[in-house]
Formats: structure tokens, C-alpha cells, sequence
């Protein structure tokens, strides 16, 4: 990469959000793909309108994505496919519309993840989150719906919670076009690896459980050296995940 | 392939799991949420004032409250119909003035002048044209006021809490609470009431949500409702109460709807789809002023227009096939003659007649153009003049004209009350049991929800032709 920053204007976000086309359905020759993934109702369907200048419908109740939504846009001279999953609580769980999610984040191999997050209920939303982040290390934080924070006296720290999660965060308020330009500066840098991630590993982890994932990963990792997230399998491993079991043997997770 | 070593995975991730014990799950759960709030406790500050929240619960009260929460449901769903009711009149008549009465002898001169033949002339504009003509006056008015009202209810909050009052009664009929949510969603169209199904989890409860979807009054059946509730129930009290005596006899029919699907729901529950009901964490998203112009631009653009493109694509051939039937003879007689004299007396047992019968046949795919295929099959049976000619689809300049054409046909209160129920209780239409099968997979369970709502419907006409003829 040899883009010399000139000016204060062309580091900044606000001059860049010029560069971005909303390029609707046409996902041709794409650079990267971007998931966005989330609890339900924290506004992905939103977020992906902005970027795409598509219309999912969207609405105020969880569960209202139930497929899987494609679009595109152009930022700079890059294309990214944004992929609209339906909204999660925990990759654990067996309804369809939450296993869609999963096994896009799984199988999928996103160049990017962005986890939205509803900022006035950050502590639920991190469950997720955190699962997320054992799965993948290119992530972002959008935390989205900081105006509802704002009016309910909650102030968030992004920069302790960004270094904790060791993800970027991007605090937007989405129905108001708010923090969308620096979430698609974040997205561009993650995917072109300008900002490498450290994500958060769950660490409040028993010390049997912690040695016998341990043990796994380590097996797992002899035999895919390049699988970023062995511990993941692991967790589900030692769940007895059959779906995991299955993908572990016809290859679909390398 | 060489599986070893990912067999050795696999076994050593077995004796692991003995190792370790049962409480894996819980336990690292546990440790999610522990790290959770640590991370929170570092980063977040909360002002003790919540005033927003004390807000949002204070209405929470009252909406979902024991005594008002179904009162209030109630009058939110009649305050919407009153106004798609209503409001859809003025619009309904100019597009029917338009397309119908302007547009259609323009296309007919049209066409004699560059002298198309007389069976292509009426099969493309007596046919195609007029039943996209009468699909367009009658379902976009009541689409565009419903779809834009809905969706304003859904941005700002109310489903959910709808499910949360409803919750009681799924539980207690053995299936899942979300169910409440793809039954609202069914209220405007069912095929998307199936496809929002997904949010339910256990595959049996996502089954009897699936089966029971159609029991929602769709927005193709809504005008056929609405018209024949203004004719016939308005009819009957004085003029001053006409208007709330049809609204209320709509409401009426889509509360029987809901009360079936309750009724159903439990049957199947107790019967073929036998089961524990599971739980489940339904969230209450604070209410959210909705966004007025995007909301009602997207509902327009998304929902109204891409439903009304359906039923024009299913209108088109049902108006061809319409034309045809009774404009080919066999005997002397059109085949719609032949259909409706020999289904007569069939249609008599439940109430009904020959004509509404072979209308259901003609209409599968798409329910809007029932209305249409009835008064022409009317005017083509009886004989007498008004519209059209022979075998075009046409509607009518006022209400009162329908009434009196249906009147001659041999309608009577009878006639309409059963309409009304077997509008409610048939099948679905095409697009809805296509989707069913792509949900379920299954042709067993595609049939059960196809046949169900049919065998319903034919058994509840029939007991209420049957009671009525004693009573009065």
C-alpha cells in the first residue's frame, strides 16, 4: 500500500465517504466479503441499507431477517460484498434462522466481520461478541444505536473497549446516518490489514476445561496449520457438535 | 482422503468429553458472561437516571396489561381497518373510473380500428387487460394504506408486544409464543407469514405455525371481505349504522380467523405434532419513534408494490382463463355454464352456489379476483344486462349495483354470510402453498396445511346453511 496521506482531509473519514458507491445487488468481481452478524433488532438491516443503497425492510422487533441478504459497495477502488445475516444471540443454537448466521461466520470465511452491537445493552450484546471473536480475528465492533444511549445517560468508553475486545469499535447511531462513514474507514482498513486485530479470547474458562481444549487444539492445529480458530472447534468438540464433526471431516472448515 | 488423524480428533475429543463432565456447556457460559462483565465494568458508565426506560415500562403497562392489553389490541387492529376501509374507497372508485371506464373502450376501439379479430380482441382486452385493470382499482388503495400503517406499528415497537399477549394463549394450545408474530405477518400476506416462521426453533411448533398461517386474513381476501360485508351486513340496520355494522362484521371474520388458528393450533398439538411447548427469551425492544417518510417511501416501494406485482402476474392468466370458459361452448352452452350448473347443487348444501364455487376453482391463484369472477359469472348465468358483455370482467359503478346484480343471481344474507366464512376458510393460494413446500420439504405437510383450511371450510358452511334454513 503506498497511499501517501497528503492532507488532513484525505485521513479523515468524512472526505473519504465520498469514495463510497452504493453498487445495490451487483456483487461482480468483489475484493473482499464483509458479514455483518449481531443480536437481533440492533439495526444490521439498516447499516446495510446505508452501505448498499439497497432497501432491506427493516423493522422493530427481533427476528424479522430471516435469510441471508447480499449486496455490494465500492469504497476507494475496492468492491466488498456485505452479507446481511439474521440476527443471533449465541452461535450455540439450533433455530434456522440463527444457524444461517452461524454457519456463514463458519463456513462463509468473511474477509470481515462486522458485530453490531446495541450499545444501551452492551453486556448481553458481548455474548455473542465474544463467541464471534474465537471464531474469527478481522472484526469490528459497530456499536451501534448511541443515540438511544445518549438519551438513557449511558456513556461509553470505545477506546478501553476497544483495546480490551482487541477489535476496532465504531460508535454509530445508523437510522441517522451517524459514525457510517469511519465504520466503512474501519472495514477498508481491516480488510486490507492496516489494522490487525488481537481479538479477546474468552478467558474466565475452568482450569479442566482450558487443559482439555488445550489438548484438542493443539491436535487440531497438527493437522490444519493454517485454521485460525482451533479453539474454537475444540468448544464445539468437546460439545459434540455434530455439524462440526461432519465439517471437520469432509474438510469444509480449512 | 486420509480421515485418521481427524478420527483421532474425534476420539480424543469423546474421552475429553467424559473428562470433563456435564456441566461444559453451563460452565463456559459462565465464563462468556464473566468475561462480559468484566469487560462491561471497565468501559461503561451508567447514570443512575433512567428515565427513558421508566417511560418505555409505563407504557409497557398499559399495552400489555391483563384487563386493557386485548381491549387496546382490538381497537389498534379496528382503527387500521376503519382506515384502509374507508380511505380506500375515493382512490378504489378514480382508478376503477381510469382504467375501467376511460381506458378499456380506448383499448376496444383500439383495437377494431386496426382490425383485430374478434376472439383475440376479447382475449387480450375483455380478458388479460381487464383483470389486471380490476386487480390494480381494487387491492392497490387497501395495499397502500395498510402496508404504510403496519409498518409503522412494527418500526415502532407494538409486535412484540402483541406476542407477549398472546404468549398465554399459544402456551396453552401447545404451540410456541413467536407464533404470534408470523400470525401478524400473515395478516398482510401469507406466503410471507410462512417464510417468517424460521424464527422459531423447535421444528414441530414451526410446523403448526405453518399449518395455521393461513387462518390470517391475507390482504387478497381483505376487498373480497370488505365488499361483500358493505353490500349485505350494511344492508340489514339502518344507513347511520351501515358503516360500523361492516367494519365490525370484517373484524368479526378476522377474529373467527384467529380463534380457528387457536383452535387448530391445539388440535394438531394434541394429535400429529404431539410435544413439550418450549421456552423461549422474547425481547421488548424500547419503542422507537418510527421514521415517518422512509417508512412509509420503503413499505410503499418493498411491500405494496412487490405484492401487487404478484397478484397482476397471477391476474393475467386467471383474466385469459376466465374469457375463454365462457366464451367456448360445448352444446350450445359455455364450459362455465356447464361448471356452474353441475357444481349447483353442492353449492346449495353449504350455502353457497355453483358460481362462487367455480369462481374458487378459476381464482387458486390468486384470491383477488374472486370478487370479479363472481359477478361476471353471475350476469353470464341469469341473463340479465348490466356491464359488460358475455364472459368480460367487469366492476361496477356503485356498491349498489354489485348488491342488486347479486341479488337477481338469487343472493341472499345467507349467501354473503358464508361467502365471507369460505373466503376465510380455503386453501391457500398458490404462492403460499408453493412456499410451504419450500419451507417444509414435505408433501405430506404441505397437503395437511393445503386440505385443512378447505375440509374447514366446507364443514363450517355447511353447519351454518344447515341451521340457518331451520331457523329462519
Amino acid at each position: 500500500m503506498d497511499n501517501k496521506v497528503n492532507s488532513a482531509c484525505e485521513g479523515c473519514s468524512q472526505y473519504n465517504a465520498k469514495g463510497l458507491k452504493k453498487l445495490g445487488v451487483n456483487t461482480d468481481n468483489i475484493d473482499f466479503v464483509v458479514a455483518l452478524a449481531g443480536n437481533p433488532n440492533t439495526g444490521k438491516s439498516t447499516v446495510f441499507n446505508a452501505l448498499t443503497g439497497l432497501r432491506q425492510h427493516t423493522g422493530n422487533w427481533p427476528g424479522k431477517t430471516v435469510t441471508r441478504a447480499e449486496g455490494a459497495f465500492e469504497y476507494g477502488t475496492q468492491k466488498y460484498k456485505l452479507v446481511d445475516l439474521p440476527g443471533t444471540y449465541s452461535l450455540l443454537s439450533t433455530s434456522q434462522d440463527e444457524e444461517i448466521a452461524r454457519n456463514f461466520i463458519l463456513f462463509g470465511k468473511p474477509d470481515v466481520t462486522v458485530i453490531m452491537a446495541d450499545a444501551c445493552r452492551l453486556e448481553r450484546n458481548l455474548n455473542l461478541v465474544l463467541q464471534i471473536l474465537e471464531i474469527t480475528d478481522k472484526a469490528v465492533l459497530c456499536l451501534n444505536l448511541m443515540d438511544e444511549a445518549k438519551r438513557n445517560n449511558i456513556s461509553i468508553d470505545e477506546r478501553t473497549l476497544a483495546r480490551d475486545l482487541g477489535i476496532p469499535v465504531v460508535p454509530t447511531s445508523a437510522r441517522f446516518n451517524e459514525g457510517i462513514p469511519e465504520l466503512i474507514k474501519t472495514i477498508s482498513e481491516v480488510a486490507n490489514g492496516n489494522i490487525i486485530c488481537k481479538p479477546h479470547r474468552i478467558k474466565n474458562v475452568p482450569e479442566n476445561i482450558n487443559k482439555a481444549v488445550k489438548k484438542l487444539s493443539v491436535e487440531i492445529e497438527k493437522e490444519f496449520p493454517t485454521i485460525p480458530n482451533s479453539r474454537w472447534i475444540a468448544f464445539r468438540l468437546l460439545e459434540g457438535d455434530t455439524h462440526i464433526i461432519d465439517a471437520l471431516k469432509t474438510g469444509e472448515l480449512i | 482422503m486420509n480421515n485418521k488423524p481427524i478420527e483421532n480428533i474425534i476420539e480424543l475429543s469423546n474421552d475429553l468429553r467424559w473428562q470433563i463432565g456435564d456441566e461444559f456447556h453451563d460452565n463456559l457460559a459462565e465464563g462468556i458472561y464473566a468475561d462480559a462483565a468484566e469487560i462491561v465494568k471497565g468501559s461503561v458508565h451508567t447514570a443512575q437516571q433512567q428515565k427513558q426506560f421508566r417511560l418505555d415500562a409505563k407504557i409497557d403497562k398499559i399495552i400489555t396489561s391483563k384487563t386493557l392489553g386485548f381491549p387496546l389490541m382490538f381497537l389498534i387492529l379496528a382503527v387500521v381497518l376503519w382506515l384502509t376501509i374507508i380511505g380506500a374507497n375515493y382512490p378504489s372508485s378514480m382508478l376503477a373510473n381510469l382504467l375501467l371506464d376511460t381506458l378499456h373502450p380506448i383499448l376496444k376501439n383500439l383495437a377494431s380500428g386496426i382490425g383485430m379479430p374478434w376472439w383475440l380482441d376479447g382475449f387480450l382486452i375483455d380478458g388479460v387487460y381487464l383483470a389486471l385493470a380490476w386487480v390494480i382499482a381494487v387491492m392497490l388503495p387497501p395495499m397502500a394504506i395498510f402496508f404504510p400503517l403496519f409498518t409503522l406499528l412494527e418500526d415502532f415497537g407494538y409486535l412484540p408486544r402483541v406476542a407477549f399477549n398472546l404468549d398465554y394463549l399459544f402456551k396453552k394450545t401447545g404451540a410456541h409464543g413467536k407464533q404470534a408474530l408470523t400470525m401478524s405477518m400473515g395478516f398482510g400476506c401469507n406466503a410471507a407469514g410462512v417464510v417468517a416462521t424460521r424464527i422459531i426453533d423447535s421444528p414441530r411448533e414451526r410446523l403448526i405455525a405453518i399449518i395455521t398461517n393461513n387462518f390470517s386474513l391475507c390482504n387478497g381476501r381483505w376487498p373480497t371481505q370488505i365488499l361483500i360485508a358493505t353490500i349485505f351486513i350494511g344492508a340489514v340496520v339502518p344507513t347511520s349504522l351501515s358503516g360500523l355494522a361492516s367494519v365490525g362484521a370484517v373484524i368479526g371474520i378476522a377474529i373467527l380467523g384467529i380463534f380457528f388458528m387457536f383452535i387448530s393450533s391445539w388440535a394438531l398439538s394434541k394429535t400429529v405434532l404431539k410435544g413439550e411447548v418450549s421456552t423461549f427469551n422474547l425481547e421488548l425492544p424500547p419503542y422507537r419513534p418510527p421514521r415517518f417518510w422512509k417508512t412509509i417511501y420503503t413499505s410503499l416501494i418493498d411491500r405494496t408494490l412487490i405484492v401487487l406485482w404478484r397478484a397482476m402476474v397471477f391476474a393475467a392468466p386467471a383474466g385469459a382463463v376466465i374469457w375463454l370458459i365462457s366464451n367456448i361452448n360445448i352444446a350450445d352452452q359455455s364450459i362455465a355454464y356447464w361448471m356452474i350448473s353441475s357444481l349447483d347443487s353442492f353449492g346449495f348444501l353449504l350455502g353457497l352456489n355453483g358460481v362462487i364455487l367455480v369462481a374458487y376453482i378459476v381464482a387458486i391463484p390468486a384470491n383477488e379476483i374472486v370478487i370479479p369472477t363472481i359477478l361476471m359469472l353471475t350476469v353470464l348465468v341469469t341473463g340479465i344486462t348490466g356491464g359488460e358483455g358475455t364472459g368480460v370482467m367487469f366492476e361496477l359503478e356503485s356498491v349498489n349495483e354489485t348488491g342488486d346484480i347479486l341479488r337477481a343471481g338469487g343472493w341472499t344474507l345467507l349467501t354473503a354470510v358464508n361467502l365471507m366464512l369460505f373466503s376465510l376458510l380455503h386453501n391457500p393460494c398458490s404462492t403460499t402453498i408453493y412456499t410451504i413446500y419450500k419451507e417444509t420439504k414435505s408433501v405430506k405437510w404441505t397437503s395437511v396445511a393445503t386440505l385443512l383450511p378447505v375440509i374447514m371450510g366446507l364443514i363450517v358452511t355447511f353447519l351454518v346453511a344447515q341451521i340457518w334454513r331451520l331457523v329462519f
